[in-house]
C-alpha cells in the first residue's frame, strides 16, 4: 500500500516516453508534483497532456521511463493494487462523464455503494454533503441530461471527490463553460484541494483561469516539457512560446498558417 | 428512470409470460402431456424386414397409441431386426400378442400395431413377442402381383 | 495488372482484419464470461437489463408473432386444401413456427430492436468517457456494464421466441379455425400428434438460446469496440443489425441440418 515517504512528491514522472502506433506522443517528460499542490499542465491540443494524465492513472503504460505515485511505479502494480490505488485517486473527465442512466444522487453515491459497505442512511448523508459542497444539493434528483454544462461539471466534481481522494486529476475542467461557471469550478477546485488536503493536477489550455488558480505550471509542447514555473514567473516570461500562449497571440512559434505553397504561386497557378 | 419496484414487476411479468408460452407450446401444441410422463415397460420383437420404421414411431393397438419404438438393432445371429419398444404401464398385453408393421394411410409413416392374443399370462418388462409380421415392401408386392398375373396367364393357356 | 493485384491485396487485407476482429471479439466474450460473477451475485443488474432488452421488445414480438401466424394460416390453407389436407393446417403452422420461424424471426427482431439499442448505449457510454470514468473509479466496466447486458439477452431470447411461436399458433388458429372454418378438433389434435416435445420444441428452444448468445455477443462487442464518435456509433449499430441477422440465418442452417437431418 502507499507509505509515507521522505520525499513529499506525490507524483513523479521520470523520463517517460509514450508512443502509440509508431507515433511518439511523449518524448522524455520529467516532472514532480508535491503533496498539497495544485499544478497545471498546459499546452496546445495534441501535445500529450491528456496522455500524461492517463499514464498517471494507470490506464496507459509508458514505453520508457517510470510514472510513480506515492513512490510506487504505477505500471508495475498488480491488478488489485492498481484498483486500490485508483480508489484514492479521482479523475474529472472533460464534460463530466456522468452516468446518464442514473440520477445525480446515484452518480455521487456510485463509488460509495461499489467500494464500501456503508449503510444507505450514511451514504445518503455523505452524498448530500458532497453535493452541498458544490452547491447542487437541491438538484440531487435530476438526471444528467437535465443539467446545464456547468452544473453537470459540478456534480461530476462531487462524484470525483466522493471517497475523499488524495490525488485529483482534472481533464480540461473549464472547457465550454460560461465565465461564471468557470469561476465557480476554479474556486471549487482550490477549495476542495485545500479542505481535503489533496493534490490536484489540472490539464487545461485555459490560461487566465489556470494562472489565477494554481501553485505551479508545467508547459508542454510536442510531447515535452518546454518550460515550468509559478504563475507569476510565466506571466513575466519572455520566452516566445510562453509569451504567445499566455497572451494569446495569433502568430509566433506556433505558426498561424498551415504549411502551404507560396501564396502568389497558388493564386495565379490556375486549377490543376 | 423507472422505479426499482416497477422495473422488477415488469420483468417478472415478462418472465412469467415467457414461461407460460413455453408451457403452452409444450402441453397444448406438443405431445408432452400425453406421453412422456407415463411409466413404461420394455418389450422386444424380431422382424424380417422393418421397412421404413423409425425410432420414436408410435406403437398402436386398436388404433390407440400405447407406446413408442425405443431402439432398432440388427441381430447378427438370426439376421433379423430386433425392435425394442416401450409400452405404457397402464396397458397390459397377453403373452401371445402379435406385432405387425403397418402404414398410416397409403404412403404415410410406419408404425407397429399390436393385436392382443388370448393368453391369460401377461407380458412383463423384458419379454419378447413371438408372433410378428414384417412390413410390406412395395417391390415385393409388385413382383408378386406380376407373378400372379403371369401364373393366371399360364392357367388360361393351359 | 497492378489494379488486379491491388484488388486482391485489398481483399486479403479485409479478410485478415476480419479474422483479427473475430479473435478480438472472442477474447472479449471470454473476458465477459469470466467477469460475470458480479452480475449474478447482484442479480438486480441483470433484471434491469432484461427490462430494457426483453420487456421493451414484447410488443413487437407479440404483434409480429400474431401476424406471422395468421399469414401461415392463410397461405398454408391455400396450399393444403388442394390436396384435401386442410385438417393438417395446425401441423403446418405449429411446426413452421416452433422449429424455424419462432427462433429465427424473433431473433431477427430482437437483433434490430434490442441489439441495436445495446450497441448504441454502450458505444455512447464509451464516447462520453463513462466507461473510462468507471475504470478510473476502480469499477470494472466489463463486469458492471457489459456482462449484465449479455446475460439479459441470453435469458430474454428463448422467452421471446417461445412467445412468438405461441402467438403465432394462436394467430394460425384465429385464421384457420375461426375465419376459414377448418375443424377445430382436428386442428389441435393433429398438431399435438405431430409436434414432438423433444424433437421440435426443445430443438427450437436450443436454437433460440444459441441465437441469443450470438446476437447479444455481437451487440455488446460492437458497442464496446465502436469508435467514440457519432459516425462510429452509428456505424457500429448498423453493423450489429447486419452481422446479427446474417449470423442468425447461417447458424439456423447449421443447426437445422444438425438437428433435423433425416427426420
Amino acid at each position: 500500500m502507499l507509505t509515507k515517504l521522505a520525499t513529499d512528491n506525490l507524483v513523479e514522472v521520470d523520463n517517460v516516453n509514450f508512443a502509440y502506433d509508431s507515433r511518439q506522443i511523449l518524448k522524455g517528460v520529467n516532472l514532480a508534483i508535491r503533496r498539497g499542490q495544485v499544478v497545471a499542465i498546459m499546452g496546445l491540443s495534441g501535445c500529450g497532456k491528456t496522455t500524461l494524465l492517463r499514464l498517471i492513472g494507470g490506464a496507459l503504460r509508458p514505453s520508457a521511463g517510470e510514472v510513480r505515485v506515492g513512490g510506487r511505479a504505477v505500471a508495475k502494480l498488480s491488478h488489485d493494487e492498481l484498483f486500490a490505488l485508483r480508489r484514492k485517486m479521482g479523475m474529472l473527465f472533460q464534460f463530466g462523464a456522468l452516468f446518464t442512466d442514473m440520477s445525480c444522487y446515484d452518480n455521487v453515491a456510485f463509488q460509495m455503494r461499489e467500494h464500501t459497505d456503508l449503510p444507505e442512511e450514511l451514504i445518503d448523508d455523505l452524498v448530500l454533503m458532497k453535493l452541498q459542497a458544490v452547491g447542487l444539493r437541491g438538484a440531487h434528483q435530476l438526471m444528467p441530461s437535465e443539467l446545464s454544462g456547468g452544473m453537470a461539471r459540478r456534480v461530476a466534481l462531487a462524484r470525483t471527490t466522493a471517497l475523499d481522494p488524495m490525488l485529483i486529476m482534472y481533464d480540461e475542467p473549464f472547457a465550454g463553460l460560461d465565465p461564471v461557471s468557470m469561476g465557480v469550478i476554479g474556486q471549487l477546485i482550490r477549495r476542495l484541494n485545500d479542505s481535503l488536503g489533496a493534490t490536484s493536477i489540472i490539464v487545461t489550455h485555459d490560461v487566465a483561469e489556470a494562472l489565477q488558480l494554481v501553485d505551479y505550471v508545467y508547459f508542454m509542447s510536442d510531447g515535452m516539457i518546454v518550460t515550468q514555473g509559478t504563475p507569476d514567473e510565466l506571466r513575466a516570461s519572455d520566452k516566445p512560446f510562453v509569451h504567445q500562449f499566455v497572451h494569446g497571440e495569433m502568430d509566433g512559434p506556433m505558426p498561424f498558417h498551415y504549411p502551404a505553397e507560396d501564396y502568389g504561386r497558388d493564386l495565379f497557378a490556375g486549377k490543376a | 428512470m423507472m422505479k426499482r419496484k416497477a422495473l422488477d414487476l415488469w420483468v417478472g411479468v415478462f418472465v412469467a409470460i415467457g414461461l407460460g408460452a413455453l408451457l403452452f407450446l409444450a402441453l397444448k401444441v406438443g405431445n408432452l402431456a400425453s406421453f412422456s410422463a407415463a411409466e413404461t415397460y420394455l418389450v422386444k420383437a424380431n422382424f424380417d424386414n422393418i421397412g421404413g420404421l423409425k425410432k420414436r414411431a408410435p406403437v398402436k393397438s386398436a388404433g390407440v397409441v400405447v407406446g413408442r419404438i425405443e431402439d432398432i438393432v440388427f441381430d447378427t445371429e438370426t439376421y433379423e431386426a430386433t425392435v425394442t419398444f416401450s409400452i405404457d404401464k397402464r396397458y397390459e398385453f397377453p403373452k401371445d400378442t402379435s406385432a405387425k408393421i403397418l402404414t398410416s394411410g397409403l404412403l404415410g409413416e410406419q408404425y407397429v400395431g399390436l393385436a392382443a392374443g388370448g393368453d391369460t399370462a401377461k407380458l412383463k418388462d423384458g419379454d419378447k413377442l413371438k408372433i410378428t409380421q414384417s412390413a410390406v415392401v412395395l417391390e415385393n408386392l409388385i413382383s408378386q402381383f406380376l407373378f400372379n398375373k403371369a401364373a393366371d396367364g399360364n392357367k388360361d393357356i393351359k | 495488372m497492378t489494379t488486379v493485384i491491388g484488388f486482391f491485396e485489398h481483399l486479403g487485407g479485409r479478410a485478415t482484419s476480419a479474422i483479427h476482429r473475430l479473435g478480438f471479439a472472442s477474447r472479449f466474450l471470454l473476458l465477459t464470461l469470466r467477469n460475470s460473477g458480479m452480475c449474478f451475485r447482484r442479480f438486480s443488474l441483470i433484471v434491469r437489463e432484461i427490462y430494457f432488452a426483453g420487456v421493451l421488445s414484447l410488443i413487437i414480438i407479440l404483434v409480429s408473432g400474431l401476424f406471422v401466424g395468421m399469414v401461415l394460416g392463410l397461405q398454408g390453407y391455400d396450399t393444403l386444401v388442394r390436396y384435401g389436407s386442410s385438417s393438417a393446417l395446425g401441423v403446418l403452422v405449429a411446426l413452421s413456427l416452433v422449429r424455424e420461424l419462432g427462433p429465427v424471426v424473433a431473433g431477427l427482431l430482437f437483433a434490430s430492436r434490442a441489439g441495436s439499442a445495446i450497441t448504441a448505449e454502450i458505444g455512447l457510454m464509451k464516447a462520453t468517457e463513462q466507461l473510462a470514468a468507471m475504470e478510473m473509479m476502480a469499477v470494472d466496466p466489463i463486469a458492471r456494464v457489459i456482462a449484465p447486458r449479455f446475460w439479459a439477452g441470453v435469458i430474454s431470447m428463448p422467452l421471446l421466441a417461445a412467445m412468438f411461436s405461441a402467438m403465432g399458433v394462436f394467430g394460425g388458429y384465429l385464421v384457420g379455425v375461426r375465419l376459414i372454418g377448418v375443424d377445430e378438433g382436428s386442428f389441435w389434435s393433429q398438431m399435438q400428434a405431430a409436434v414432438d416435445f423433444q424433437e421440435d420444441i426443445l430443438n427450437g428452444v436450443i436454437k433460440s438460446v444459441v441465437f441469443g448468445v450470438a446476437v447479444t455477443w455481437i451487440a455488446v462487442f460492437e458497442g464496446y469496440d465502436a469508435p467514440p464518435t457519432a459516425e462510429g456509433v452509428s456505424g457500429a449499430t448498423t453493423r450489429t443489425v447486419v452481422t446479427s441477422s446474417l449470423t442468425i440465418l447461417a447458424l439456423d442452417f447449421m443447426l437445422t441440418a444438425f438437428m433435423f437431418r433425416g427426420a
